[in-house]
């Protein structure tokens, strides 16, 4: 394949490398994206796709409110493979949050310019994948009005819960997760959020925007706090970024079952995170650029940055997989190297090909420029990414589960409707949550862009 | 531009956060307290009996030994409950027309049993024997309470996992020497750690790590 970069110096490469399209300034940068909260007519399309996703937000409704009924005998979960669809789905979700708190808070501590416009609803995607991940631990317990089991309180009992079991270390890492995301996400929120009280022009719409922006003026002792809080809370998300997958690998790595008892689990799980985060981002990014007209705002800098992120973490997770091939032949552990062959050509061998093929081969078009620069094609590898992100979960927890130790215990596994059911409902609650929240907060955080204008007007002097 | 808040909207929402803090922490207070309240674990309630039976009158004032009644309670997993035979030895000729133990006649002349109700009602899922506790030195009163004082018997103790296990952790506490478990009046001496601690080693009682593990009541 040809890959013609243009030279270094010619004006198109200056075009692209710029993250704020030229000619803004503090006034459009902020009357662009309040208005599309505040005056743009509501489109069509809009209430279509919300519409779509509510309903399958009633279907998930259903399929809770017939597990609650029934049990999770509604799944096609049993022993030997006691997590299916939960676990799967549970990680998948958690695993696309990451790319948020990554932008959020490393990129921010890196101070890189380019996260400025994508980090606020990188951050809404990483509450709303954290929302669609809590529903599924929850309700893989059987009992979920039990699960309140699981956090350390004086109860009648006279115990605390297991803390040597992952799963404990799971509610904590997850909660914590969750509450440090959404504080940081609201507190970046709310200069934009007094911006949008100011331009407001109803009356109920100023209420609810004053009382959000909790009294927010932007006065120098407003920004001074505020710059403190910020910071104070990346510093405090950015070992989340790390953490919270390590400790999702530590469900698997802890136990001793062929294929998740090893060491490599956590750094390739956060890798794994980051790199499915990365491509839920692009496949937000690059319709919303497009449906509001953000391109200025959202730039090709933007998509090749994150499209590099995305080959990088893909060539860690392929270094993951490659690992643990080598790992089982050359311990010669006879359970290892027989999981290895049923990956290959057990009965799941298609998922784990599907799953090559999706992590590690069409990444691989990341390499050229002309790829990383066809929006079209960012958009189709981020699905795929994300597809084959689902299929690694999927082939670590199946495979392993219905091949252990003794053939008498060996098994099958194919998901129920209800499985399907629910796991299409998160997607659809997700999506709604996105609609949600692009009608009615700025998706790109304004104070931060006015920075920007700011910076690039100094850095063209 | 006219604000859209008023000066005391400042006070209002701070008062707000506070109040909500506040409530939310009151809120987990109260449960926590109605699940250990006697409401929920029935302590201190008296239950009607068919017959008002007066362990007070047949203990404390007749001396009569727990055994005589429960006589299962050093060999097998429950005390029992006596059949009305029992009451029949005495009350055939003690009382034997006051129309209050017309219920016991009645039961002894038409061989059905007296449906006693329940007081100490453990969950289904607890394995709990009274052989065990009894012949390695747990008095009766230690759980049930001082019976020779109730004139109706009520639940002594909260019967809560977590009372349970206190004893289970620390054992030495409760244990008497073996001629003292059945007396009701039993008050642990002054020197019971030392006592306590040289019982458990006499009795042979397990290490707290098995008195604890799950499935020494969970089986």
């Amino acid at each position: 394949m040809s890959d013609e970069k243009p030279p270094r110096d010619s004006p198109e490469i200056k075009r692209l490398s710029l993250v704020l399209g030229p000619g803004h300034t503090y006034g459009s940068v902020t009357d662009k994206i309040s208005a599309i909260v505040l005056t743009r007519p509501t489109s069509l399309g809009w209430f279509i796709g919300f519409a779509i996703s509510f309903s399958i937000v009633g279907m998930l409704t259903v399929a809770l409110g017939w597990l609650i009924t029934k049990g999770t005998g509604i799944w096609g979960i049993n022993i030997p493979i006691g997590w299916g669809f939960a676990i799967v789905n549970f990680i998948w979700w958690i695993g696309i949050g990451h790319a948020g708190t990554l932008i959020s808070a490393i990129l921010f501590l890196l101070n890189q310019k380019w996260r400025t416009s994508i980090n606020r609803f990188a951050e809404a995607m990483t509450l709303f994948a954290v929302a669609c991940a809590g529903i599924f631990p929850l309700i893989h317990t059987g009992r979920p009005w039990m699960a309140f089991y699981m956090f350390p309180y004086p109860s009648t009992m006279g115990l605390w819960p297991q803390f040597r079991s992952p799963l404990i270390w799971d509610v904590f890492a997850v909660s914590t997760y969750g509450t440090v995301s959404l504080l940081f996400w609201y507190v970046g929120l709310i200069p934009d959020l007094a911006t949008l009280r100011d331009r407001a022009i109803k009356m109920p719409m100023k209420v609810i925007y004053g009382m959000l922006s909790m009294g927010w003026r932007g006065s120098a002792r407003h920004w001074h706090r505020y710059q403190s809080a910020y910071l104070l809370l990346a510093g405090l998300a950015t070992p989340l970024v790390l953490s919270v997958h390590t400790i999702v690998s530590f469900d698997f790595a802890i136990g001793i079952v062929p294929g998740w008892h090893t060491t490599i689990f956590p750094p390739y799980f956060v890798a794994g995170a980051i790199y499915s985060g990365f491509a839920m981002v692009l496949t937000i990014a690059i319709p919303l650029r497009k449906a509001y007209g953000l391109e200025d705002f959202i730039t090709m800098r933007h998509l090749d940055n994150m499209a590099k992120v995305m080959l990088a973490t893909g060539l860690i997770v392929a270094y993951g997989y490659f690992i643990e091939f080598f790992m089982a032949l050359y311990s010669g552990n006879k359970f290892d190297v027989f999981l290895v062959q049923q990956r290959l050509h057990g009965p799941y061998a298609p998922f784990y090909y599907a799953l090559l093929l999706c992590n590690i081969l069409t990444p691989q078009l990341l390499w050229f420029y002309k790829m990383r620069h066809n929006v079209a094609v960012l958009f189709i590898m981020s699905i795929v990414v994300n597809i084959g992100m689902w299929l690694e979960r999927f082939v670590i927890v199946v495979i392993s589960l219905t091949r252990d130790f003794v053939p008498s215990a060996w098994g099958r596994y194919s998901p129920t409707f209800w499985d399907w059911a629910t796991f299409i409902g998160t997607m659809g609650l997700f999506v709604m949550l996105i609609f949600l929240f692009v009608r009615v907060l700025p998706a790109i955080s304004i104070a931060e862009m006015r920075e920007l204008v700011a910076e690039t007007s100094e850095e063209e002097k | 531009m006219a604000q859209i808040f008023h000066r005391s909207t400042n006070f209002i929402a701070r008062f707000s956060v506070f109040s909500a803090l506040f409530l939310i922490g009151l809120a987990l207070i109260a449960v926590l307290a109605v699940a250990r309240s006697p409401y929920m674990t029935r302590q201190n309630f008296t239950r009607e009996q068919p017959v008002q039976f007066s362990h007070k009158h047949h203990v404390g004032d007749d001396g009569i030994d727990c055994r005589y009644c429960h006589t299962s309670v050093e060999t097998s997993a429950v005390a029992g409950i006596p059949p009305t035979k029992t009451c029949m030895n005495c009350h055939s000729v003690l009382y034997n027309n006051a129309s209050y133990l017309e219920p016991v006649r009645e039961s002894y002349r038409t061989h059905k049993s007296i449906e006693w109700v329940k007081v100490h009602r453990l969950a289904d899922f607890v394995y709990f024997n009274h052989s065990i506790h009894v012949n390695k030195g747990v008095g009766c009163s230690t759980c049930h309470g001082q019976v020779n004082q109730m004139p109706l018997v009520f639940q002594a103790n909260t019967l809560l996992m977590q009372w349970c296990l206190d004893c289970h952790r620390a054992p030495e506490h409760v244990l008497r020497p073996k001629d003292q478990v059945f007396n009701m009046d039993w008050k642990a001496p002054g020197n019971q750690a030392e006592l306590g601690a040289k019982l458990r080693v006499e009795y042979k009682i397990r290490t707290t790590e098995e008195l604890v593990s799950c499935s020494t009541c969970h089986r």
